[in-house]
């Protein structure tokens, strides 16, 4: 199942379960082999019932994209249900072939959603990044300039320098969230005026690999370029959440970078505000200068 | 050098800041020797307009004197008298190509936060939040002018700086008002608004040819100068008429307005309370953002298969929008920041003729440090004031 099928198949679970708990609780307390009573009937309705409607307001809506912390609380509220199960096994009151049952669903739906929480962490970690934009000049041109990747730094914010090798390879350096991070790559795939494609070499600071593309606009719009890349970052899941952090999320710095492409290209500068001196930069955006002039030999 | 700068709702001071340079090759610096303060700049005021900041300079109608510029500018000379239009603007990209210069897409460093907030960004705008840029206003001594080969344009002596000024922002905004309304003899143009911008579209659709221009507001003496001086024909004060709609079919003979001008925008009054209330108090709970009374009346008022052309500023989202009369009526929505560039050559001609003094709207001069006084006297229209200009 793919990650996204599995995820909201929990979601739709947590639904189809919820309602029931919380509307008819005494049903099925005796459904999983519980007698009815009344801390019974509060403990399955909100305990249960409340948390499973939320668990799937958290996966279907509030969390679509990434519903890494809702996937962690159902986990906690398998480990719940478990020992509520357990202690009404312990007593009189609970049809044990029933309670036993029901305890090996609970065990089940947690192993499923173990498996979701990981799928979506890791997932995170394996970023991919993908953007496009138009630029208002020919085809050739606009390829020209991104093949000669000395010219890169001057639209990508934190790229500091790009070697070119032999053997089509080149040496990259830019600035990171803490120092900078180096890492050479070779070209796996070109066709001249229409796709440059790229991987990082075994041992980067940064593995990733991506890909160019410029294509026609249609009716004389200019030059689409289309970015993928594939990003393994540095420290996993916390060197991304580090990264988020400062901003500097590789689908916004991607994005920032084509933005800063097409005025390169079409104006010859890259727009400077007083709010955002550097130009477009996400980072930036979130720690806005006030809009005053900047003082000589400000950073 | 002195600057207006916003600190916090309702107020405005005149700071110290550092003075600007060259940042691109393509900047120029100007000396700035008359900037007015616009009816938009009291939606910042007010503190509607959002990702306005402590600190920002605002001012986006200036004039003056180029005093430094970049390697990149060849069409300035230092020492050129300059109007500078409002919306920052390229001349390169596509939208800039076809004359749709507030839509340039290079000059907006923040277009992101645009994006977040309206789907797509626009240009950048001088001292107009950081939404629009982030870009540094020109109610200062001096302002650093991006682009300054595409946006400035060159004043010969001979005029004064209040016959010129206008075409920073007011004057093209109020003409791009009336020629979206694609006037044809014999039609009737309604103009909610009698402010600057409403006095400039009412005398911009009288010199494209509408045989009535009615004006709307609420203010004897700006329903004055819209009939004395920008040449309407007839106005309703909707605090004596509150039923505009009704008001403006008799007017009709029964079939309304064939265009209507929204020249009020997102700080709108309504003659009745409750209404008032109802979007005031929403507003300023900020569930929604606008205040759209003058655009529902015009929506409502518009003859069948009419224009509604919106120069009033909105930031956001309106509620209680009347869609299903713009779609059962075949109404057309015409819109847009102006695209000033576009019309400063033809306006400065229609100036130098003699065909239009848009001076008129000019009613106080003040100094730059008297800004905060300014913008007071301007927002409660105390003294009459229509139009405040500063001189640094």
């Amino acid at each position: 199942m793919t990650d996204e099928r599995l995820t909201s198949a929990l979601g739709w679970a947590s639904l189809g379960l919820g309602v029931p708990q919380l509307l008819a609780p005494d049903r099925f307390a005796r459904a999983v082999g519980v007698r009815p009573g009344a801390r019974t009937r509060v403990i399955t309705a909100v305990a249960c019932g409340a948390r499973e409607l939320a668990a799937g307001a958290g996966i279907l809506a509030l969390e679509r994209r990434r519903p890494l912390r809702t996937l962690r609380a159902r986990v906690a509220g398998d480990l719940l249900d478990l020992a509520l199960l357990g202690a009404a096994l312990g007593t009189r009151r609970a049809d044990p072939r029933r309670a036993g049952a029901a305890m090996a669903a609970v065990a089940g739906v947690a192993a499923a959603d173990v498996v979701a929480a990981r799928r979506v962490s890791r997932a995170d970690a394996n970023l991919r990044a993908r953007a496009a934009v138009t630029i208002r000049r020919p085809r050739a041109d606009v390829y020209a300039f991104w093949r000669d990747f000395a010219n890169l730094p001057a639209f990508m914010l934190h790229l500091e320098s790009v070697k070119l090798a032999r053997n089509g390879r080149s040496h990259w350096k830019a600035r990171a969230p803490i120092g900078t991070v180096e890492w050479d790559a070779e070209i796996v795939d070109e066709r001249p005026g229409e796709l440059i494609a790229w991987r990082s070499l075994h041992g980067s600071d940064v593995e990733h690999e991506g890909s160019v593309c410029f294509r026609e606009a249609p009716g004389d719009r200019g030059t689409e370029v289309h970015v993928e890349l594939r990003y393994a970052a540095r420290g996993g899941s916390a060197g991304v959440a580090l990264s988020k952090l400062t901003g500097e999320e590789p689908r916004q710095q991607l994005n920032d970078d084509l933005r800063r492409f097409k005025q390169v290209m079409e104006t010859g500068e890259v727009a400077r505000s007083e709010g955002s001196p550097e130009g477009h930069s996400a980072r930036r955006q979130l720690k806005q200068r006030p809009a005053q002039p900047v003082e000589v030999g400000a950073p | 050098m002195r600057a207006t700068v916003y600190s916090g709702r309702n107020r405005v001071q005149v700071e110290q800041v550092p003075d600007p340079r060259i940042v691109n090759p393509r900047d120029a610096v100007v000396r700035i020797t008359s900037t007015a303060i616009c009816g938009s700049d009291l939606h910042l005021y007010d503190g509607y307009i959002p990702t306005t900041k402590r600190g920002d300079v605002l001012g986006h109608e200036f004039m003056g004197e180029v005093v430094e510029k970049g390697s990149e500018v060849a069409n300035l000379q230092l020492g050129d008298r300059v109007v500078v239009p409002f919306p920052i603007a390229c001349g390169n990209c596509t939208p800039c190509q076809r004359e749709l210069y507030s839509l340039c897409e290079n000059s907006n460093p923040n277009a992101a936060m645009a994006e977040k907030l309206w789907g797509h960004a626009a240009c950048g705008i001088y001292g107009y939040s950081h939404l629009m840029g982030g870009y540094a206003g020109g109610q200062a001594e001096y302002a650093r002018v991006p682009f300054a080969d595409v946006g400035p344009i060159k004043i010969e002596d001979g005029l004064a700086d209040e016959q010129v000024l206008p075409l920073a922002d007011v004057f093209p905004t109020g003409y791009m008002g009336a020629e979206n309304c694609e006037i044809e003899p014999g039609d009737t143009i309604a103009v909610w608004g009698a402010g600057p911008v409403g006095q400039l579209a009412v005398a911009s659709a009288r010199l494209l040819g509408a045989e009535r221009v009615i004006a709307i507001d609420r203010f004897g003496y700006r329903l004055r100068m819209a009939l004395e001086r920008a040449g309407a024909t007839d106005v309703i004060d909707y605090e004596e008429q509150p039923d505009v709609v009704a008001a403006l079919k008799e007017m009709t003979g029964g079939r309304g307005p064939d265009a209507c001008i929204d020249a009020a925008g997102m700080e709108a009054h309504h003659a009745r309370l409750p209404v008032h209330a109802y979007d005031r108090v929403k507003q300023a709970a900020r569930l929604e953002t606008e205040r759209p009374h003058a655009l529902r009346e015009a929506i409502m008022a518009c003859r069948n298969g009419g224009i509604v052309s919106v120069v009033g500023v909105y930031g956001g989202v309106v509620d209680k929008f009347p869609m299903g009369s713009v779609m059962n009526r075949s109404l057309t929505i015409k819109s847009g920041q102006t695209h000033v560039q576009r019309y400063l050559r033809p306006l400065l001609e229609r100036i130098e003729r003699g065909d239009v003094d848009p001076s008129f709207v000019f009613t106080h001069t003040m100094s730059l440090d008297d800004a905060p006084q300014g913008y007071e006297t301007f927002k409660h229209k105390r003294d009459e004031c229509m139009k405040v200009v500063l001189k640094p």
